[in-house]
């Protein structure tokens, strides 16, 4: 039996991790994002697993690695100076192929900058933040029932690919209260062990070693530095190097249109919108309210990987419009992969765009 | 001797240079570990950035090699979501007092029951011998020139402050004791702290005109002062000789742990 | 139909709850869609606090208020900041004591804080007697739902006092 509730987005996605079976949560209270530690503060002592409030956000995420490798499914929640702070150890995660959850509700940046109000100021940095080469997957909630469900899938993901995986909400969907279910019990798809012939870091063609956590008796050697299958430290060959990072981006980028997870409207449609988050909500009443079949909507619900395929399925497309929350982070991205022109409607400062700002970007492409 | 099956063999040469203390620390570790019968399955080594952060590298448990500052952090999330794994982190002081001070002082608040070696060899040796918040006044080093003109960090002392259970400090010449030491570290639960004043003589003896190892050995030897016998002089008001550090068990105690294995 | 409904007031007076009330009397048990949403700022106490509450028959879209036809408004600084814009077709439910101001649309003068204080014994149920009085002026939902919704909603051992103040709400609105 499943269970109705109004609920908060935060709490939702912190009921998400639980569902996940998320056992451990290492946190820093952050403004918008602090319902998400104190649901997991008030409810993971009761389900047998740990809260710990950590001294800041390095210690938070790095707390969350370490549980990772004991093989208990783990996960941070912050919001722009935290993510921030995160960035190193994210960087470790992705390069220790630590499977774990990074939730980022998402507030006006740069700096400590606007706390209560909503942006998706982050969508490059949950990419490209920690230095070097490396791949993630991110996923974009745009109500409070997905952010149980796309938390559930985050660890899904995580898991998978042995890869960080993000949430990349924001604070008008992290606090806005709207219906869920909550369903009894979700899917649960736990990282392929590691084989007893395999090395700890040998991958076969999907380019995901399997796992073996702590206490497994493999004796794993997990380090940040550039590593061969053994897991050992091998920092000066360049084919070591180059075999290893060429297989962390390729893991998750190669697997792009499986992780793939978008919504297609009007693919006949000459106006396209192409959205991710709450923006996508403003383009569904525009549309709802003002029908038109030359208008369409491309909503992403995972945005990286980002999967290029999907603004294929508007073949008459003549002009891609974005709203988003930044000052255009995306459209660059979409901007790579098509001819015709990408069209930023940016919106910063923390309020949504209204349906009236998206109409009258309409009628300037007609 | 360590028992061979500790060691990951094709790990082997170490990156350590000849007369470098970490060698010796590593093997009292594991003396220590063998004494307390612990399985290699049920071990983990942690460690942050630095010469002494290479060391679980070399150890066959499951190990963790993290970023310069955080093993404490990381230590911290594997020992509470597994309070079954034996945790020791090796550090050293650049790694444990400058970039991750803040996580030593709350990993010491927590308790959480881990033992933490710190091998403080008092400079920056891998990055080739920069001064950190434990090289004395007046030491040289590539980036203290004219000699250090910062005060030095007294980490056992700062770990006693911030709560650690059990605190105590040796040097890599005070094998025995160490080991002993870190052995009954290991059985306090609560997290465990022991400072090794250990050698570089690459890098700190090079600048301070303690090139060859034994004088390195004898600096250490001759500067510690057993903590009984300094707090007698203190009381007497006798002088103490400049550079002089103690030595011994500074604190054993039960103040509640966290993440202790049921 | 879509409803945008705003309250106002200041903080401590469980504004948001209210907000938060509503909404969920709508979403569990009208069988509507709801959205609830609010505007912080840094003050935990005293300053202009706002909630609001979309409600519509059909999944809403848009999910933020732009233009409120009902308001409830129990600060003269709520007012000012968040009730002084309302159009003239909206309909505004206002704290008689704690607001100065009347605004050019309909307006219906509840003394809830004055009730809450004197004959109920508590002013902290001040905004559910104005929920009351809201329910029996607007219908936005309807008194069953926001009975079970105020039960859900408030501590253990306050449910009487939260369900007179509810009724006394309603007698006042019917009244206004």
């Amino acid at each position: 039996m499943s269970r109705l509730e109004f609920m908060q987005g935060n709490a939702a996605c912190a009921e998400g991790a639980l569902a996940a079976g998320c056992r451990f949560f290492g946190g820093y209270p952050i403004t918008p994002s602090t319902e998400i530690a104190e649901t997991m503060a008030r409810r993971l002592p009761k389900v047998g697993g740990v809260f710990i409030s950590m001294e800041d956000e390095l210690a938070s995420i790095a707390a969350v690695i370490g549980a990772a490798w004991t093989g208990t499914r783990a996960m941070t929640a912050t919001s722009g100076p935290g993510f921030s702070l995160m960035m190193e150890n994210i960087g470790y995660a992705a390069m220790t192929e630590t499977p774990c959850v990074i939730v980022n509700i998402q507030r006006g940046g740069p700096s400590t900058g606007q706390p209560t109000r909503a942006a998706q100021g982050d969508m490059l940095q949950c990419r490209f933040g920690s230095h070097g080469d490396y791949s993630t997957i991110a996923l974009t909630p745009n109500s409070v029932q997905e952010m149980f469900d796309l938390t559930v899938k985050a660890f899904n993901l995580a898991d998978r690919f042995r890869v960080p995986t993000f949430l990349m909400s924001d604070e008008a969907v992290g606090h806005m209260r709207e219906r869920v279910t909550i369903p009894d019990s979700v899917d649960i798809v736990p990282p392929a062990p590691l084989l007893e012939d395999s090395l700890p870091y040998e991958a076969g063609e999907d380019g995901i070693p399997g796992f073996a956590p702590f206490g497994s008796g493999r004796s794993v050697h997990v380090t940040g530095l550039t590593h061969d299958e053994r897991g050992y430290p091998d920092t000066t060959d360049p084919e070591a190097h180059d075999r290893l990072v060429r297989r962390l981006v390729a893991k998750v980028e190669s697997a792009r249109h499986d992780i793939a997870d978008y919504e297609v409207i009007n693919p006949d449609a000459e106006r396209v919108f192409v959205t991710y988050g709450p923006p996508s909500r403003t383009v569904a009443q525009v549309m709802r309210d003002h029908p038109d079949e030359s208008v369409g909507h491309l909503r992403y619900r995972v945005v990286w990987p980002f999967d290029e395929s999907a603004l294929q399925e508007f073949p008459d497309a003549k002009v891609f419009l974005m709203p988003e929350l930044n000052m255009g982070q995306m459209a660059r991205e979409v901007q790579r992969h098509v001819d015709q022109p990408v069209v930023p409607i940016s919106k910063i400062g923390g309020e949504l765009h209204t349906p009236a700002e998206l109409l009258q970007a309409l009628e300037a492409h007609r | 001797m360590i028992a061979p099956d500790w060691l990951r063999e094709d790990r082997l040469p170490h990156i350590y240079c000849t007369g470098c203390g970490n060698g010796s620390v590593i093997n009292c570790t594991l003396a220590a570990v063998e004494e307390m019968g612990w399985k290699r399955d049920e071990t983990a080594f942690i460690s942050g950035i630095g010469c002494s952060s290479r060391a679980p590298g070399y150890i066959l448990t499951d190990s963790l090699h993290t970023t310069h500052g955080r093993a404490l952090a990381f230590a911290t999330g594997v020992k509470m979501a597994k309070p079954d794994v034996n945790v020791v982190v090796f550090t050293g002081d650049g790694d444990l007092a400058a970039i991750g001070g803040n996580h030593f002082i709350h990993a010491c608040r927590r308790n959480v029951d881990m033992t933490v070696i710190c091998m403080n060899n008092q400079i920056y040796g891998m990055t080739g011998g920069q001064g950190s918040p434990t090289t004395p006044t007046g030491a040289f080093s590539t980036t203290t020139p004219y000699g250090a003109s910062e005060p030095a960090f007294d980490l056992a002392e700062l770990a006693v402050a911030a709560g650690a259970n059990y605190v105590a400090r040796w040097t890599s010449y005070h094998v025995k004791e160490l080991t002993k030491a870190i052995t009954t570290g290991m059985q306090t639960p609560g997290l465990a702290f022991i400072e090794v004043r250990t050698q570089c003589p690459t890098n700190f003896g090079r600048h301070n005109k303690l090139r060859s190892i034994p004088d390195m050995i004898e600096y250490l030897r001759g500067n510690a002062m057993l903590r009984a016998k300094y707090d007698r002089l203190v009381e007497e008001g006798a002088d103490i000789p400049e550079g002089t550090f103690t030595v011994g068990e500074l604190v054993r105690r039960r103040r509640p742990a966290m993440g202790v294995k049921q | 139909m879509r409803h945008e409904v705003r309250f106002s007031g200041y903080g401590g007076q469980g504004i948001i709850l209210s907000a938060v009330i509503l909404g969920r009397a709508a979403a569990l048990y009208d069988g509507k869609y709801a959205v609830q949403t609010q505007v912080y700022g840094p003050e935990a106490r005293g300053g202009a606090s706002m909630g609001q509450v979309v409600i519509d028959d059909a999944p809403i879209l848009y999910p933020a208020v732009t233009d409120p036809g009902i308001y409830i408004i129990m600060s003269q600084q709520g007012f000012e900041k968040y009730g002084v814009a309302a159009r003239e077709d909206a309909i505004m439910v206002l704290d008689t004591d704690l607001v100065r101001s009347r605004p050019v649309c309909r307006y219906h003068e509840i003394p809830a804080t004055a009730e809450a204080k004197e004959n109920l014994g508590r002013e902290i149920v001040a905004n559910i007697v104005m929920m009351g009085a809201l329910v029996a002026i607007t219908g936005v939902v309807s008194r069953e739902a926001i009975e079970r919704a105020v039960l859900d909603s408030v501590p253990k051992g306050t449910e009487s006092l939260n369900t007179r103040a509810l009724k006394r709400g309603f007698e006042l609105g019917e009244r206004a």
